[in-house]
Protein backbone atom coordinates (compact mmCIF):
# COMPACT_ATOMS: atom_id res chain seq x y z
CA UNK A 1 0.00 0.00 0.00
CA UNK A 2 0.89 3.62 -1.12
CA UNK A 3 2.21 5.21 2.44
CA UNK A 4 0.19 8.54 2.75
CA UNK A 5 0.91 11.70 4.75
CA UNK A 6 -1.21 9.41 7.54
CA UNK A 7 0.09 6.11 8.62
CA UNK A 8 -3.53 4.69 8.26
CA UNK A 9 -2.62 0.93 8.77
CA UNK A 10 -1.54 2.25 11.98
CA UNK A 11 -4.29 4.36 12.90
CA UNK A 12 -6.82 1.55 12.01
CA UNK A 13 -5.18 -0.51 14.58
CA UNK A 14 -6.73 1.85 17.18
CA UNK A 15 -10.47 1.35 16.26
CA UNK A 16 -12.09 -1.70 17.90
CA UNK A 17 -14.64 -1.34 15.48
CA UNK A 18 -13.06 -1.08 12.50
CA UNK A 19 -11.77 -4.75 12.43
CA UNK A 20 -15.86 -6.15 12.89
CA UNK A 21 -17.18 -7.73 10.27
CA UNK A 22 -21.46 -6.71 8.40
CA UNK A 23 -23.28 -8.42 6.60
CA UNK A 24 -22.33 -12.03 6.83
CA UNK A 25 -18.78 -11.64 6.84
CA UNK A 26 -17.43 -8.84 4.91
CA UNK A 27 -15.47 -5.95 6.40
CA UNK A 28 -17.03 -2.47 7.54
CA UNK A 29 -16.45 0.00 5.02
CA UNK A 30 -17.45 3.14 7.41
CA UNK A 31 -17.91 5.77 4.67
CA UNK A 32 -20.23 7.73 7.20
CA UNK A 33 -17.96 10.02 9.03
CA UNK A 34 -20.06 13.58 8.57
CA UNK A 35 -23.13 11.78 10.76
CA UNK A 36 -20.22 10.71 13.20
CA UNK A 37 -16.80 9.03 13.39
CA UNK A 38 -15.84 6.23 15.10
CA UNK A 39 -13.73 5.98 18.20
CA UNK A 40 -10.51 4.93 19.40
CA UNK A 41 -9.59 2.85 22.32
CA UNK A 42 -8.22 5.41 24.20
CA UNK A 43 -11.32 7.30 24.20
CA UNK A 44 -13.30 4.30 25.33
CA UNK A 45 -11.20 3.68 27.72
CA UNK A 46 -10.87 7.02 29.16
CA UNK A 47 -14.33 6.43 29.79
CA UNK A 48 -14.56 3.17 31.32
CA UNK A 49 -11.76 4.16 33.19
CA UNK A 50 -13.86 7.27 34.75
CA UNK A 51 -16.56 4.86 35.45
CA UNK A 52 -14.58 2.34 36.76
CA UNK A 53 -12.06 4.42 39.13
CA UNK A 54 -13.36 7.60 39.70
CA UNK A 55 -16.55 7.93 39.44
CA UNK A 56 -18.00 11.68 41.45
CA UNK A 57 -19.92 14.06 40.83
CA UNK A 58 -17.62 17.54 39.81
CA UNK A 59 -17.36 21.29 41.03
CA UNK A 60 -18.65 20.14 44.29
CA UNK A 61 -17.77 17.71 46.78
CA UNK A 62 -14.33 17.54 48.82
CA UNK A 63 -13.22 13.90 48.83
CA UNK A 64 -10.78 12.85 46.32
CA UNK A 65 -12.98 10.93 43.68
CA UNK A 66 -14.63 14.37 43.03
CA UNK A 67 -11.52 16.22 42.85
CA UNK A 68 -10.14 13.71 40.08
CA UNK A 69 -13.14 14.25 38.19
CA UNK A 70 -13.45 17.79 38.26
CA UNK A 71 -9.63 17.96 37.53
CA UNK A 72 -10.20 15.51 34.25
CA UNK A 73 -13.57 17.24 33.23
CA UNK A 74 -11.70 20.97 33.39
CA UNK A 75 -8.58 19.37 31.81
CA UNK A 76 -10.57 18.96 28.56
CA UNK A 77 -11.77 22.43 29.01
CA UNK A 78 -8.22 23.51 28.59
CA UNK A 79 -7.48 20.88 26.04
CA UNK A 80 -10.33 22.56 24.00
CA UNK A 81 -9.44 26.09 24.05
CA UNK A 82 -5.75 25.12 22.98
CA UNK A 83 -7.30 23.22 20.80
CA UNK A 84 -9.06 25.86 18.55
CA UNK A 85 -6.76 28.85 20.34
CA UNK A 86 -9.22 30.59 22.27
CA UNK A 87 -7.85 33.29 24.34
CA UNK A 88 -9.38 31.86 27.64
CA UNK A 89 -10.94 28.66 29.13
CA UNK A 90 -13.62 30.51 30.18
CA UNK A 91 -14.69 30.58 26.73
CA UNK A 92 -15.68 27.58 26.57
CA UNK A 93 -19.21 26.11 27.28
CA UNK A 94 -19.93 22.60 27.21
CA UNK A 95 -23.15 21.60 25.70
CA UNK A 96 -24.70 18.54 24.61
CA UNK A 97 -24.09 18.75 20.82
CA UNK A 98 -23.69 21.63 18.21
CA UNK A 99 -27.52 21.89 18.01
CA UNK A 100 -27.83 22.66 21.79
CA UNK A 101 -24.79 25.24 21.14
CA UNK A 102 -26.49 27.31 19.06
CA UNK A 103 -29.95 27.08 20.66
CA UNK A 104 -28.17 28.36 23.42
CA UNK A 105 -26.86 31.48 21.51
CA UNK A 106 -30.61 31.98 20.21
CA UNK A 107 -32.33 31.37 23.28
CA UNK A 108 -29.53 33.74 25.05
CA UNK A 109 -28.12 36.19 23.62
CA UNK A 110 -30.58 36.22 20.63
CA UNK A 111 -33.57 36.74 22.90
CA UNK A 112 -31.46 39.79 24.55
CA UNK A 113 -30.51 41.52 21.53
CA UNK A 114 -32.81 40.57 18.42
CA UNK A 115 -35.50 43.24 18.30
CA UNK A 116 -38.84 43.45 16.06
CA UNK A 117 -37.71 43.72 12.02
CA UNK A 118 -34.57 42.88 13.28
CA UNK A 119 -32.21 40.54 10.74
CA UNK A 120 -30.69 37.12 11.20
CA UNK A 121 -28.61 36.25 8.36
CA UNK A 122 -27.94 32.59 7.44
CA UNK A 123 -27.20 30.69 4.18
CA UNK A 124 -28.75 28.29 1.97
CA UNK A 125 -26.08 25.52 2.97
CA UNK A 126 -27.04 25.26 6.56
CA UNK A 127 -27.80 22.58 8.63
CA UNK A 128 -31.22 21.89 10.62
CA UNK A 129 -29.11 23.42 13.38
CA UNK A 130 -28.81 26.38 12.20
CA UNK A 131 -31.96 27.47 11.32
CA UNK A 132 -34.59 25.70 12.93
CA UNK A 133 -33.38 27.87 16.67
CA UNK A 134 -33.39 31.07 14.26
CA UNK A 135 -36.58 30.67 13.03
CA UNK A 136 -37.81 30.08 16.64
CA UNK A 137 -36.43 33.55 17.21
CA UNK A 138 -37.32 35.52 14.15
CA UNK A 139 -41.01 34.27 14.81
CA UNK A 140 -41.58 34.82 18.57
CA UNK A 141 -39.66 38.61 18.02
CA UNK A 142 -41.13 39.49 14.77
CA UNK A 143 -37.44 39.96 13.65
CA UNK A 144 -36.42 38.25 9.84
CA UNK A 145 -34.57 35.63 8.70
CA UNK A 146 -32.70 36.13 5.61
CA UNK A 147 -30.40 33.24 3.22
CA UNK A 148 -27.61 34.15 1.36
CA UNK A 149 -28.27 31.38 -1.53
CA UNK A 150 -25.78 29.03 -2.87
CA UNK A 151 -24.78 28.51 -6.73
CA UNK A 152 -25.15 25.42 -8.54
CA UNK A 153 -20.69 25.28 -8.45
CA UNK A 154 -21.76 24.85 -4.47
CA UNK A 155 -20.52 28.20 -3.86
CA UNK A 156 -22.05 30.46 -1.63
CA UNK A 157 -23.41 33.66 -3.41
CA UNK A 158 -20.99 36.03 -1.72
CA UNK A 159 -22.63 39.16 -3.44
CA UNK A 160 -26.13 38.01 -2.04
CA UNK A 161 -24.63 38.46 1.40
CA UNK A 162 -22.39 41.78 0.75
CA UNK A 163 -26.10 43.30 0.01
CA UNK A 164 -27.54 41.39 3.22
CA UNK A 165 -25.28 43.53 5.13
CA UNK A 166 -26.59 46.34 3.35
CA UNK A 167 -29.05 46.74 6.05
CA UNK A 168 -28.35 48.28 9.20
CA UNK A 169 -31.05 45.86 10.36
CA UNK A 170 -29.23 43.03 10.87
CA UNK A 171 -27.78 41.79 14.09
CA UNK A 172 -26.25 38.27 13.63
CA UNK A 173 -24.88 36.23 10.80
CA UNK A 174 -24.22 32.42 11.21
CA UNK A 175 -22.77 30.49 8.92
CA UNK A 176 -21.12 27.18 8.35
CA UNK A 177 -17.91 26.89 7.86
CA UNK A 178 -18.01 23.58 5.81
CA UNK A 179 -21.17 22.09 4.24
CA UNK A 180 -22.25 18.55 5.35
CA UNK A 181 -23.70 17.88 1.75
CA UNK A 182 -21.66 20.18 -0.26
CA UNK A 183 -18.52 19.58 1.29
CA UNK A 184 -18.02 23.34 0.70
CA UNK A 185 -15.67 25.21 2.73
CA UNK A 186 -16.53 28.90 3.53
CA UNK A 187 -14.75 32.06 2.87
CA UNK A 188 -15.47 32.62 7.00
CA UNK A 189 -12.47 34.77 6.87
CA UNK A 190 -14.30 37.63 4.31
CA UNK A 191 -17.65 36.89 6.05
CA UNK A 192 -16.45 37.44 9.27
CA UNK A 193 -14.44 40.47 7.98
CA UNK A 194 -17.13 42.52 6.32
CA UNK A 195 -19.61 41.51 9.06
CA UNK A 196 -17.61 43.31 11.84
CA UNK A 197 -16.89 46.15 9.55
CA UNK A 198 -20.84 46.93 10.41
CA UNK A 199 -20.14 46.00 13.79
CA UNK A 200 -22.41 42.37 13.31
CA UNK A 201 -21.30 39.48 15.13
CA UNK A 202 -20.80 36.07 13.48
CA UNK A 203 -21.57 32.84 14.81
CA UNK A 204 -19.51 29.55 12.74
CA UNK A 205 -21.14 26.15 12.89
CA UNK A 206 -17.55 24.57 13.26
CA UNK A 207 -19.47 21.11 13.14
CA UNK A 208 -18.43 19.86 10.02
CA UNK A 209 -14.84 21.90 10.19
CA UNK A 210 -13.53 21.65 13.40
CA UNK A 211 -13.04 17.79 13.31
CA UNK A 212 -11.23 17.98 9.74
CA UNK A 213 -8.72 20.85 9.24
CA UNK A 214 -6.94 23.46 11.96
CA UNK A 215 -9.24 25.90 13.27
CA UNK A 216 -7.88 29.07 15.08
CA UNK A 217 -11.27 31.25 16.80
CA UNK A 218 -8.67 34.26 17.06
CA UNK A 219 -7.62 34.79 13.84
CA UNK A 220 -10.94 33.72 12.20
CA UNK A 221 -11.87 36.54 15.03
CA UNK A 222 -15.75 34.82 15.39
CA UNK A 223 -17.51 35.98 17.47
CA UNK A 224 -19.39 32.49 18.36
CA UNK A 225 -18.16 28.55 17.29
CA UNK A 226 -20.19 25.70 18.04
CA UNK A 227 -18.88 22.12 17.07
CA UNK A 228 -19.73 18.35 18.42
CA UNK A 229 -17.31 15.73 20.22
CA UNK A 230 -18.52 12.95 18.36
CA UNK A 231 -17.93 14.34 14.77
CA UNK A 232 -14.27 13.88 15.80
CA UNK A 233 -13.31 10.71 17.54
CA UNK A 234 -15.52 11.50 20.92
CA UNK A 235 -18.21 10.52 22.36
CA UNK A 236 -21.66 11.68 21.56
CA UNK A 237 -23.61 13.56 23.93
CA UNK A 238 -20.71 16.56 24.40
CA UNK A 239 -20.99 19.68 22.14
CA UNK A 240 -18.92 23.03 22.35
CA UNK A 241 -19.82 26.53 22.36
CA UNK A 242 -17.24 28.77 22.41
CA UNK A 243 -18.28 32.68 22.52
CA UNK A 244 -15.86 35.23 23.17
CA UNK A 245 -15.40 36.92 26.64
CA UNK A 246 -16.73 40.48 26.05
CA UNK A 247 -19.58 38.92 24.57
CA UNK A 248 -20.50 35.90 26.88
CA UNK A 249 -19.88 38.51 29.97
CA UNK A 250 -23.43 39.99 29.04
CA UNK A 251 -25.52 36.96 28.15
CA UNK A 252 -27.97 35.91 30.60
CA UNK A 253 -28.38 31.92 31.74
CA UNK A 254 -29.74 29.33 29.62
CA UNK A 255 -30.44 27.16 31.77
CA UNK A 256 -31.58 27.52 35.20
CA UNK A 257 -30.27 24.79 37.99
CA UNK A 258 -27.48 23.51 39.86
CA UNK A 259 -23.62 24.22 39.56
CA UNK A 260 -24.76 27.35 37.51
CA UNK A 261 -25.16 29.31 40.69
CA UNK A 262 -23.57 31.32 43.68
CA UNK A 263 -26.33 31.85 45.55
CA UNK A 264 -29.86 30.85 45.75
CA UNK A 265 -32.13 32.37 47.77
CA UNK A 266 -36.35 32.68 47.82
CA UNK A 267 -36.88 35.06 44.85
CA UNK A 268 -33.34 35.87 43.50
CA UNK A 269 -30.31 33.85 42.68
CA UNK A 270 -26.53 35.25 41.86
CA UNK A 271 -24.67 33.34 39.30
CA UNK A 272 -21.43 31.57 38.96
CA UNK A 273 -18.66 32.80 37.22
CA UNK A 274 -17.98 31.80 33.29
CA UNK A 275 -18.31 29.01 31.85
CA UNK A 276 -19.96 27.97 34.95
CA UNK A 277 -22.76 29.93 34.37
CA UNK A 278 -24.40 27.96 30.97
CA UNK A 279 -23.42 24.47 32.29
CA UNK A 280 -27.02 23.92 34.37
CA UNK A 281 -27.09 20.88 36.11
CA UNK A 282 -24.85 17.83 36.47
CA UNK A 283 -22.66 17.40 32.92
CA UNK A 284 -22.18 15.00 31.20
CA UNK A 285 -18.91 14.17 32.98
CA UNK A 286 -17.60 10.44 31.71
CA UNK A 287 -18.02 11.52 28.16
CA UNK A 288 -16.31 15.07 28.06
CA UNK A 289 -13.19 13.41 29.98
CA UNK A 290 -13.75 11.14 27.02
CA UNK A 291 -13.60 13.95 24.69
CA UNK A 292 -9.95 14.77 25.94
CA UNK A 293 -8.83 11.54 24.64
CA UNK A 294 -10.56 12.44 20.84
CA UNK A 295 -8.74 15.62 21.26
CA UNK A 296 -5.31 14.17 22.19
CA UNK A 297 -5.85 11.48 19.26
CA UNK A 298 -6.03 14.47 16.84
CA UNK A 299 -3.48 16.53 18.54
CA UNK A 300 -0.78 13.73 18.14
CA UNK A 301 -1.83 13.22 14.15
CA UNK A 302 -1.79 17.18 13.79
CA UNK A 303 -4.71 18.57 12.04
CA UNK A 304 -2.87 20.06 9.28
CA UNK A 305 -2.14 16.35 8.42
CA UNK A 306 -5.95 15.03 8.93
CA UNK A 307 -7.05 17.87 6.04
CA UNK A 308 -3.55 16.52 3.86
CA UNK A 309 -5.34 12.71 4.12
CA UNK A 310 -8.53 14.11 3.20
CA UNK A 311 -7.94 15.90 0.37
CA UNK A 312 -5.74 13.12 -0.72
CA UNK A 313 -8.49 10.63 -0.17
CA UNK A 314 -11.45 12.95 -1.34
CA UNK A 315 -9.38 13.79 -5.04
CA UNK A 316 -9.03 9.83 -5.87
CA UNK A 317 -13.07 9.25 -4.50
CA UNK A 318 -13.88 12.44 -6.61
CA UNK A 319 -11.71 11.37 -9.85
CA UNK A 320 -13.05 7.61 -9.86
CA UNK A 321 -16.83 8.58 -9.09
CA UNK A 322 -16.44 10.94 -12.37
CA UNK A 323 -16.27 7.85 -14.12
CA UNK A 324 -19.36 6.28 -13.03
CA UNK A 325 -22.07 6.23 -16.13
CA UNK A 326 -24.85 8.49 -14.47
CA UNK A 327 -23.31 10.00 -11.65
CA UNK A 328 -24.47 13.49 -10.26
CA UNK A 329 -21.56 15.27 -8.36
CA UNK A 330 -22.87 17.79 -6.35
CA UNK A 331 -20.41 20.02 -4.66
CA UNK A 332 -17.23 22.47 -6.04
CA UNK A 333 -15.05 20.74 -8.41
CA UNK A 334 -11.88 22.23 -6.47
CA UNK A 335 -11.12 19.69 -3.74
CA UNK A 336 -9.15 22.14 -2.39
CA UNK A 337 -12.33 23.74 -1.74
CA UNK A 338 -14.01 20.99 -0.22
CA UNK A 339 -14.18 18.60 2.94
CA UNK A 340 -14.08 14.72 2.72
CA UNK A 341 -17.60 14.65 1.76
CA UNK A 342 -19.13 13.09 -1.81
CA UNK A 343 -22.72 14.07 -2.49
CA UNK A 344 -24.16 12.31 -5.56
CA UNK A 345 -26.94 10.56 -7.35
CA UNK A 346 -27.03 8.31 -10.00
CA UNK A 347 -29.38 7.32 -12.33
CA UNK A 348 -32.66 7.01 -11.00
CA UNK A 349 -31.54 5.10 -8.06
CA UNK A 350 -32.89 6.61 -5.12
CA UNK A 351 -30.28 7.36 -2.17
CA UNK A 352 -32.37 5.33 0.21
CA UNK A 353 -32.45 2.42 -2.52
CA UNK A 354 -28.46 3.12 -2.99
CA UNK A 355 -27.63 3.14 0.65
CA UNK A 356 -29.55 -0.69 0.86
CA UNK A 357 -27.07 -2.05 -2.04
CA UNK A 358 -24.75 -0.75 -0.66
CA UNK A 359 -24.86 -2.28 2.68
CA UNK A 360 -24.68 -5.58 0.91
CA UNK A 361 -21.14 -4.73 0.74
CA UNK A 362 -20.58 -3.51 4.10
CA UNK A 363 -20.28 -0.39 2.73
CA UNK A 364 -21.86 2.32 5.10
CA UNK A 365 -22.90 5.60 3.58
CA UNK A 366 -25.90 8.22 4.48
CA UNK A 367 -28.44 8.98 2.47
CA UNK A 368 -31.71 11.16 2.35
CA UNK A 369 -31.59 15.48 3.41
CA UNK A 370 -29.01 14.85 5.72
CA UNK A 371 -30.69 17.68 8.01
CA UNK A 372 -30.70 20.06 5.06
CA UNK A 373 -33.90 20.24 3.78
CA UNK A 374 -33.61 23.88 2.99
CA UNK A 375 -30.59 22.84 0.56
CA UNK A 376 -32.30 20.10 -1.06
CA UNK A 377 -34.91 22.25 -2.22
CA UNK A 378 -32.94 24.49 -3.88
CA UNK A 379 -30.50 21.43 -5.36
CA UNK A 380 -33.97 20.14 -6.35
CA UNK A 381 -33.64 17.20 -5.23
CA UNK A 382 -35.49 14.92 -2.50
CA UNK A 383 -32.26 13.53 -1.47
CA UNK A 384 -28.83 12.53 -2.58
CA UNK A 385 -26.13 9.86 -1.33
CA UNK A 386 -22.93 10.84 0.61
CA UNK A 387 -19.97 9.07 1.35
CA UNK A 388 -17.39 11.08 4.12
CA UNK A 389 -14.03 10.04 4.85
CA UNK A 390 -12.21 10.48 7.66
CA UNK A 391 -8.46 9.43 9.28
CA UNK A 392 -8.80 5.95 9.43
CA UNK A 393 -10.26 5.42 5.25
CA UNK A 394 -8.61 4.07 2.56
CA UNK A 395 -8.15 4.57 -1.03
CA UNK A 396 -9.05 0.52 -1.21
CA UNK A 397 -12.35 1.68 0.89
CA UNK A 398 -13.29 3.72 -2.07
CA UNK A 399 -12.50 0.97 -4.85
CA UNK A 400 -14.42 -1.33 -2.66
CA UNK A 401 -17.54 1.61 -2.60
CA UNK A 402 -16.88 2.34 -6.34
CA UNK A 403 -17.59 -1.33 -7.11
CA UNK A 404 -21.10 -1.49 -4.64
CA UNK A 405 -21.97 1.58 -6.97
CA UNK A 406 -21.24 -0.12 -9.85
CA UNK A 407 -23.16 -2.84 -8.83
CA UNK A 408 -26.62 -0.89 -7.87
CA UNK A 409 -25.88 -0.05 -11.55
CA UNK A 410 -26.43 -3.25 -12.72
CA UNK A 411 -29.30 -4.04 -10.52
CA UNK A 412 -31.38 -1.03 -11.80
CA UNK A 413 -29.50 -1.59 -15.36
CA UNK A 414 -28.48 2.10 -15.65
CA UNK B 1 -30.45 -8.93 0.24
CA UNK B 2 -30.83 -6.04 -2.49
CA UNK B 3 -31.24 -9.18 -5.32
CA UNK B 4 -34.32 -10.18 -3.76
CA UNK B 5 -35.84 -6.69 -2.81
CA UNK B 6 -34.75 -4.76 -6.31
CA UNK B 7 -37.05 -7.35 -8.63
CA UNK B 8 -38.26 -6.35 -12.05
CA UNK B 9 -41.59 -5.96 -10.62
CA UNK B 10 -40.50 -3.49 -8.23
CA UNK B 11 -38.51 -1.41 -10.66
CA UNK B 12 -41.70 -1.82 -13.02
CA UNK B 13 -43.94 -0.56 -10.98
CA UNK B 14 -41.27 2.20 -9.97
CA UNK B 15 -40.56 3.55 -13.29
CA UNK B 16 -43.73 3.37 -14.57
CA UNK B 17 -45.82 3.18 -11.73
CA UNK B 18 -49.90 2.54 -11.94
CA UNK B 19 -52.57 5.10 -11.10
CA UNK B 20 -50.54 8.32 -10.42
CA UNK B 21 -51.32 11.72 -10.49
CA UNK B 22 -53.93 14.34 -9.30
CA UNK B 23 -57.95 13.79 -8.87
CA UNK B 24 -59.41 17.04 -8.40
CA UNK B 25 -62.88 15.79 -7.72
CA UNK B 26 -61.45 13.79 -4.73
CA UNK B 27 -63.63 12.48 -2.12
CA UNK B 28 -60.55 12.59 0.37
CA UNK B 29 -57.23 13.63 -0.49
CA UNK B 30 -54.49 12.93 2.58
CA UNK B 31 -50.50 13.08 2.74
CA UNK B 32 -48.01 11.84 4.47
CA UNK B 33 -44.17 11.41 4.76
CA UNK B 34 -41.37 9.32 6.09
CA UNK B 35 -39.02 11.66 7.77
CA UNK B 36 -36.13 9.12 7.90
CA UNK B 37 -36.44 8.99 4.57
CA UNK B 38 -37.91 11.79 3.11
CA UNK B 39 -40.34 9.54 1.31
CA UNK B 40 -43.84 11.39 0.53
CA UNK B 41 -46.94 9.78 -0.37
CA UNK B 42 -50.78 11.81 -1.50
CA UNK B 43 -53.34 9.37 -1.98
CA UNK B 44 -56.50 10.38 -3.26
CA UNK B 45 -60.11 8.75 -3.06
CA UNK B 46 -63.17 8.81 -4.89
CA UNK B 47 -65.55 6.28 -2.83
CA UNK B 48 -69.19 5.38 -4.03
CA UNK B 49 -71.41 3.63 -1.56
CA UNK B 50 -68.82 1.17 -0.10
CA UNK B 51 -66.54 1.01 -2.49
CA UNK B 52 -63.51 2.26 -3.61
CA UNK B 53 -64.46 3.36 -6.66
CA UNK B 54 -61.04 5.25 -7.88
CA UNK B 55 -57.34 5.89 -6.48
CA UNK B 56 -54.47 7.57 -7.44
CA UNK B 57 -51.48 8.41 -5.76
CA UNK B 58 -48.73 10.82 -5.69
CA UNK B 59 -45.12 10.96 -4.44
CA UNK B 60 -41.54 10.89 -4.36
CA UNK B 61 -38.89 8.91 -2.96
CA UNK B 62 -37.37 5.13 -3.02
CA UNK B 63 -38.32 2.50 -5.40
CA UNK B 64 -39.67 0.93 -2.29
CA UNK B 65 -42.11 3.19 -1.34
CA UNK B 66 -42.84 4.28 -4.82
CA UNK B 67 -43.72 0.41 -6.17
CA UNK B 68 -45.33 -0.45 -3.03
CA UNK B 69 -47.93 2.09 -3.61
CA UNK B 70 -48.57 1.84 -6.76
CA UNK B 71 -49.07 -2.09 -6.07
CA UNK B 72 -51.72 -0.94 -3.25
CA UNK B 73 -53.78 1.44 -5.68
CA UNK B 74 -53.84 -1.85 -7.78
CA UNK B 75 -54.68 -3.64 -5.13
CA UNK B 76 -57.51 -1.72 -3.13
CA UNK B 77 -59.10 -0.10 -7.05
CA UNK B 78 -62.90 -1.19 -6.87
CA UNK B 79 -62.42 -2.97 -3.82
CA UNK B 80 -65.06 -2.60 -0.35
CA UNK B 81 -64.19 -0.30 2.13
CA UNK B 82 -64.99 -2.70 4.55
CA UNK B 83 -62.01 -5.52 3.13
CA UNK B 84 -59.35 -2.63 2.23
CA UNK B 85 -60.19 -1.27 5.73
CA UNK B 86 -58.87 -4.82 7.51
CA UNK B 87 -55.54 -4.79 5.19
CA UNK B 88 -52.25 -5.42 7.45
CA UNK B 89 -48.74 -5.09 7.08
CA UNK B 90 -48.39 -8.30 6.35
CA UNK B 91 -51.18 -8.07 3.48
CA UNK B 92 -49.01 -5.40 1.94
CA UNK B 93 -45.53 -6.77 2.92
CA UNK B 94 -46.69 -10.48 1.22
CA UNK B 95 -48.12 -8.96 -1.71
CA UNK B 96 -45.17 -6.78 -2.88
CA UNK B 97 -43.26 -9.84 -2.39
CA UNK B 98 -41.49 -7.85 -0.01
CA UNK B 99 -41.16 -10.08 3.09
CA UNK B 100 -37.20 -9.66 3.59
CA UNK B 101 -36.98 -6.09 4.53
CA UNK B 102 -34.89 -4.63 7.27
CA UNK B 103 -36.95 -2.69 9.83
CA UNK B 104 -34.91 0.75 8.44
CA UNK B 105 -36.70 -0.11 4.63
CA UNK B 106 -40.37 -1.37 5.98
CA UNK B 107 -41.48 2.14 6.58
CA UNK B 108 -40.38 2.90 2.91
CA UNK B 109 -43.03 0.10 2.34
CA UNK B 110 -45.76 0.85 4.40
CA UNK B 111 -46.24 4.39 4.29
CA UNK B 112 -48.64 3.88 1.21
CA UNK B 113 -50.88 1.54 3.63
CA UNK B 114 -50.25 4.39 6.04
CA UNK B 115 -51.29 6.88 3.68
CA UNK B 116 -54.20 4.61 2.60
CA UNK B 117 -55.38 4.33 6.26
CA UNK B 118 -55.35 7.91 7.19
CA UNK B 119 -57.34 9.00 4.67
CA UNK B 120 -59.50 6.49 5.27
CA UNK B 121 -59.92 7.96 8.87
CA UNK B 122 -60.93 10.95 7.35
CA UNK B 123 -63.66 9.66 5.41
CA UNK B 124 -64.66 8.02 8.09
CA UNK B 125 -64.65 10.43 10.78
CA UNK B 126 -67.82 11.55 10.75
CA UNK B 127 -69.71 8.70 9.16
CA UNK B 128 -68.75 6.28 11.55
CA UNK B 129 -66.16 7.04 14.29
CA UNK B 130 -65.77 3.89 15.50
CA UNK B 131 -64.08 2.89 12.24
CA UNK B 132 -62.07 5.76 12.44
CA UNK B 133 -60.77 5.52 15.58
CA UNK B 134 -59.87 1.72 15.11
CA UNK B 135 -58.02 2.66 11.82
CA UNK B 136 -56.55 5.99 13.49
CA UNK B 137 -54.90 3.18 15.91
CA UNK B 138 -53.74 0.93 12.89
CA UNK B 139 -51.52 3.39 11.66
CA UNK B 140 -49.76 4.04 14.63
CA UNK B 141 -48.21 0.56 14.32
CA UNK B 142 -47.33 1.34 11.17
Amino acid sequence: MQKGVLDVEKIRQDFPILQRKVMGGKPLVYLDNAATTQKPLAVINAISDYYKNYNSNIHRAVHQLAEEATIAYEDTRKKIAKFINAKSTDEIIFTRNTTEAINLVAYSWGRQNVKKDDRIVITEIEHHSNIVPWQILTQEKGAKLEYVGVGDDGYLKMHEYRDCLDSNKVKLVSVSQMSNVLGTITPVDEIIRSSHEKGIPVLIDGAQSVPHMPVDVQKMDCDFMAFSAHKMLGPTGVGVLYVKRDILEKMPPFIGGGDMIKEVHKYETRYNDLPYRFEGGTPNIADVIGFAAAIDYLDNLGMDKVREHEVDITKYALDRISGVKGVTLYGPANVNDRGGVVSFNIGDIHPHDLATIMNDHGVAIRSGHHCAQVLMERLDVAATSRASFYIYNTKQEVDKFIEALNEARRLFKI
Amino acid sequence: MSDDIYREIILDHYRNPRNKGKMPEADVSIHDSNPLCGDEIDIHLRVDGDKIKDIKFEGRGCAISQASASMLTEMVMNKPLTSVKDLTKDDILESIGLLNLGPARIKCALLSLKVLKLGMVKYYADRDPDSAKKLQEDTRAL
